[in-house]
């Protein structure tokens, strides 16, 4: 019986049918009080968090996503039932930190992660398309450097306490939510995007939901794009896929769908920094094995490489925003592209350096 | 008998290296080691997709996938 149902759970099927799910609740989040286009952001989120907790201070974007705490606790839970729970570490924790820092920095130029590309598109951002491109082309860098042997090398067995520091780290932040003491920093009401959520509880049981989905089907933004060019292997794009159509019909049906590249909501217009910060993000998610989302789900199951690479993308939350690195509605700041440069160039001496020795 | 040990790394480097020892060594059966089910079923499913038939062992630190070419 347990057999039967943990086939059924990493069926093709469910990949699609949680795809599907997670995409109308990320258009619907929008409608419960989340912000346009955002209904799910990985690294927006995040980055809210990393402001809530005064390591950046862009009032504008500053709470405690409940969404994040969900998808990390639902991991874990979800790891937990199926006994796929194990505490390990051991991989380049370092490289994988720094590599998570420029994932971040990438998407606060652009202004989403993958996941946010994807809604941005599905609401009609053509914007949206520059920066799928410029995921693949990163993707397809990361390609090259695999082909050849790329290898961030062995990780192994850690003793389980190692494993639950994500997870406690996770409640803890639940309780500063509720308790919201005055160290935490939080958007003024029409002060920008970080005052736009919904209801705790509401976000809090999505993100719960999307956790134990994407545990079970390993749902990867990056990885569906990866695998698809590296094996033609369509299992992980068809969750990127029905993600994609789940949001965009949800859209159409609430009337949230405005096509242009002008004027779309916390979204800017320069093609040529929309598509590079995305290589960036395709590029350096690829080195790392998963988009910001699958890393918060592989950290609630015990990968604390995984959970290097989320204090990196907190890290570099902090640096994009006290280093005025991120992109505003007029375009990329002087510096953010700059960043995006020097994590291209980073990437590629990770590529090329840590390979199997044959 | 060739045998990949890709116990310890993570996606998508059990897949690579599984895929480049098939490519090198075609109509031949391979030994796959791998430690965690998502290693697992991505080996499997890129072996079933190559045609080969998959048997899977679990063992002390994880899975053994033998991958045998159709014959």
């Amino acid at each position: 019986m347990f057999m039967v149902l943990t086939r059924w759970f990493t069926s093709k099927w469910l990949i699609i049918i949680g795809g599907l799910i997670f995409g109308v609740l990320g258009s619907l989040l929008v409608e419960w009080g989340n912000p346009a286009n955002m209904g799910i952001c990985a690294a927006c989120f995040l980055r809210d968090i990393t402001g809530a907790l005064g390591l950046h201070r862009a009032g504008a974007v500053q709470y405690i996503r409940p969404e994040i705490i969900g998808f990390v606790l639902g991991a874990f839970g979800s790891a937990f039932i199926f006994r796929e729970f194990r505490s390990r570490g051991g991989s380049a924790p370092m490289i994988r930190f720094i590599l998570g820092a420029f994932v971040m920095i990438g998407a606060l130029v652009f202004l989403g992660c993958p996941i946010r590309a994807l809604l941005r598109l599905a609401g009609g951002d053509l914007n949206g398309i520059t920066a799928l491109a410029g995921i693949v082309f990163g993707v397809l860098i990361g390609i090259f450097f695999l082909k050849r042997g790329f290898n961030l090398g062995r990780s192994f067995k850690m003793g389980s306490m190692a494993g639950w520091i994500m997870p406690a780290a996770m409640i803890g932040l639940l309780l500063l939510a509720i308790i919201t003491p005055s160290y935490i920093f939080e958007t003024a009401k029409g002060g920008g995007p970080g005052a736009l959520h919904a209801a705790l509880g509401v976000s809090l049981v999505v993100g719960i939901a999307v956790g134990v989905m994407a545990q079970r089907t390993r749902f990867c933004t990056v990885g569906g794009w990866r695998d698809l060019f590296l094996m033609r292997d369509t299992y992980l794009f068809s969750g990127i896929a029905a993600f994609f159509i789940g949001a965009l019909v949800t859209n159409a049906i609430i009337g949230n769908v405005t096509w242009g590249f002008e004027d779309q909501p916390i979204a800017h217009t320069d093609h040529l920094w929309n598509f590079f910060s995305m290589t960036l993000v395709g590029l350096a998610a690829t080195l790392l094995g998963g988009c910001p989302l699958r890393q918060m789900i592989l950290s609630g199951e015990g990968d604390t490489d995984a959970g290097m690479t989320v204090l990196g993308l907190i890290v570099g939350a902090a640096f994009a925003h006290n280093f005025l690195l991120t992109s505003s509605a007029a375009g990329p700041s002087d510096f953010g592209p700059i960043a995006v440069i020097v994590g291209l160039g980073f990437c590629a001496t990770v590529g090329l350096t840590m390979r199997d020795r044959v | 008998m060739i045998e990949v040990d890709a116990r310890g790394l993570s996606c998508p480097i059990p897949v690579v290296k599984t895929k480049a020892a098939l490519d090198e060594n075609p109509n031949q059966p391979v030994t796959v080691l791998v430690d965690n089910p998502v290693a697992k079923e991505n080996v499997a499913r890129l072996a079933r997709s190559k045609g080969y038939t998959i048997t899977i062992e679990k063992t002390a630190d994880g899975y053994k996938i033998e991958l045998n070419p159709a014959s």
